[in-house]
């Protein structure tokens, strides 16, 4: 059951996100990447990762994603422009970039395949809303609250950004 | 195996069946209490005191015509009503509507889904009603139904906030997501009486996330017409306001589950009456949603609508501050005494 349910999740993930890069409508794309997230959710789901999940809807689908769609419906591009020309020599960059970013995935992947077995075997309680609190703010504080002052300098920095006259 | 099923099933039938008859209850009574504040009769030729009218309303809507503008988006257009009403509906799956009976060897809760991250759902299913509003503004390829949906979009997303500060600090007193036990923790006093400022500011909230005056900038008639529903007729017109009636059916009730002690009884302890406890509870849960129902449209008909910027300062500079504080206050409370 969990498996089955597992290859539909992975499966949407996969066309929703071809759907974000293939669509040339922005609004095709933005409502695609949706799709993804909730997949992903889905995918969290099945670990037993409740919190992350409802998380990840609450922030990324329901907040981030509708204020992309905001900037988009206010900007109303056109459709994108159609492929890049093949002598073009930006798709040689695209093309190396690419090869490394895959490249890089694999590592990764081979590397935590053992992981991936240890955390499905020890279900439970890995995933509850207490666990994830109790670790955030004691063994990981530091990061946290880095990433945190991250936000708010970026916060400050954009209100700047739209106030230069007050200066 | 089959039972539980049988029973999940006939749980969904339940409270699908409920939101759906109050809706059309909820129309017919707003259209009775406009009457009543404007000093008039409001509907009362279909059947006893217009009790019929729903049925009358829902076979128009049917019947009419349904219209799709030339230049719309035609899927984004078509699955914009269905976006609103499916989030509206699943939302109250993790609603407890009563203490539950004991039958057929086990406990059956009255509650369709009982999960331990609760409110977080809620949260989660709510936020993502928006997208039906905002892309069935911007499919119309109509500027008034487009300002709506922006309007809507920054609107709910201002409000929510607020919102899900303001619940905080009955989550810290409880110590836990799972309504259930919010609403076992009440018993004895309610959650309104140890965090007044808490219950205004999700009252007000509220409001605005579900796009009702004194806070229906998607909507207002005078400048948009209808908003962000102005290009839709027949069925697709009524979905909207289905999935705007259900909002405020599942907004109520999470007002009496959070703060108003859900389910309970005040001085009496249902659990220990069988069957009757269980009749009880549900009525006690129903009579106080009915009166935040009322209440709602008794502030629809009497409080003017706000305007835009006055709608962002009271969300982001009133009712922000005053809810971290709040937060603030129940933390120190909590930790020093």
């Amino acid at each position: 059951m969990t498996e089955s349910l597992f290859f539909v999740f992975a499966a949407m993930a996969i066309v929703s996100a071809l759907m974000v890069i293939l669509n040339r409508n922005p609004i095709y794309s933005a409502v695609s990447l949706v799709i993804t997230l909730f997949s992903l959710a889905g995918i969290f789901l099945l670990l037993e990762a409740y919190f992350l999940a409802v998380v990840q809807i609450i922030i990324y689908a329901g907040a981030i994603m509708v204020l992309f769609l905001f900037v988009i419906m206010l900007l109303n591009p056109g459709k994108e422009a159609k492929f890049l020309s093949p002598t073009n020599p930006r798709i040689l960059i695209i093309t190396l970039l690419s090869i490394a970013f895959i490249g890089m995935i694999f590592t990764l992947v081979s590397g935590t395949a053992n992981y991936i077995g240890e955390a499905a075997s020890s279900t439970g309680d890995l995933g509850t809303t207490r666990n994830i609190g109790l670790t955030l703010f004691t063994k990981y504080l530091l990061p946290f609250e880095i990433a945190s002052l991250l936000l708010l300098v970026s916060l400050v920095g954009a209100v700047l950004m739209t106030k230069r006259n007050l200066r | 195996m089959l039972i539980d099923i049988a029973i999940i099933i006939i749980k969904i039938m339940i409270v699908i069946g409920g939101i759906i008859t109050t809706v059309a209850y909820l129309i017919l009574a707003e259209r009775k209490v406009a009457g009543f504040i404007q000093e008039r009769y409001g509907p009362n030729r279909v059947g006893l005191w217009g009790l019929l009218q729903p049925i009358a309303d829902g076979v128009k809507t049917l019947l009419k015509e349904d219209i799709t503008p030339a230049r719309a988006n035609r899927i984004i257009y078509h699955l914009a009503p269905a976006m609103v009403l499916a989030p509206a509906l699943v939302t109250f799956a993790v609603v407890p509507f009563g203490s539950g009976i004991d039958a057929f060897g086990r406990h059956i809760a009255f509650q369709v889904a009982d999960i331990g991250i609760g409110i977080l759902f809620i949260f989660a299913i709510t936020s993502i009603g928006v997208y039906g509003v905002v892309l069935g503004g911007w499919s119309s390829n109509n500027k008034y139904s487009l300002l709506g949906g922006l309007r809507s979009s920054a609107q709910m997303i201002s409000y929510e906030i607020a919102l899900g500060l303001s619940v905080i600090g009955i989550l810290l007193l409880t110590g836990s997501l799972r309504l259930n036990d919010i609403v076992e923790a009440q018993i004895g006093m309610w959650n309104v009486f140890r965090q007044p400022v808490a219950f205004l500011i999700f009252l007000v909230a509220v409001f605005a996330e579900t796009n009702r005056l004194p806070f229906d900038l998607a909507e207002s008639e005078q400048e948009l017409i209808a908003g962000y529903h102005i290009e839709y007729s027949g069925f697709k017109y009524s979905m909207f306001m289905l999935g705007e009636y259900s909002n405020i059916i599942t907004a109520s009730a999470l007002i009496v589950t959070l703060f108003f002690g859900g389910w309970t009884v005040p001085f009496i302890d249902v659990t220990k009456f069988g069957y009757w406890g269980a009749f009880l509870s549900v009525v006690s849960f129903a009579v106080k949603t009915g009166f935040f129902l009322f209440l709602y449209l008794w502030v629809r008909w009497t409080l003017p609508r706000f305007r835009y910027d006055q709608l962002m300062h009271l969300g982001w500079k009133v009712l922000l501050p005053l809810a971290l504080l709040n937060l603030l206050f129940t933390a120190a409370w909590i930790t020093y005494a």
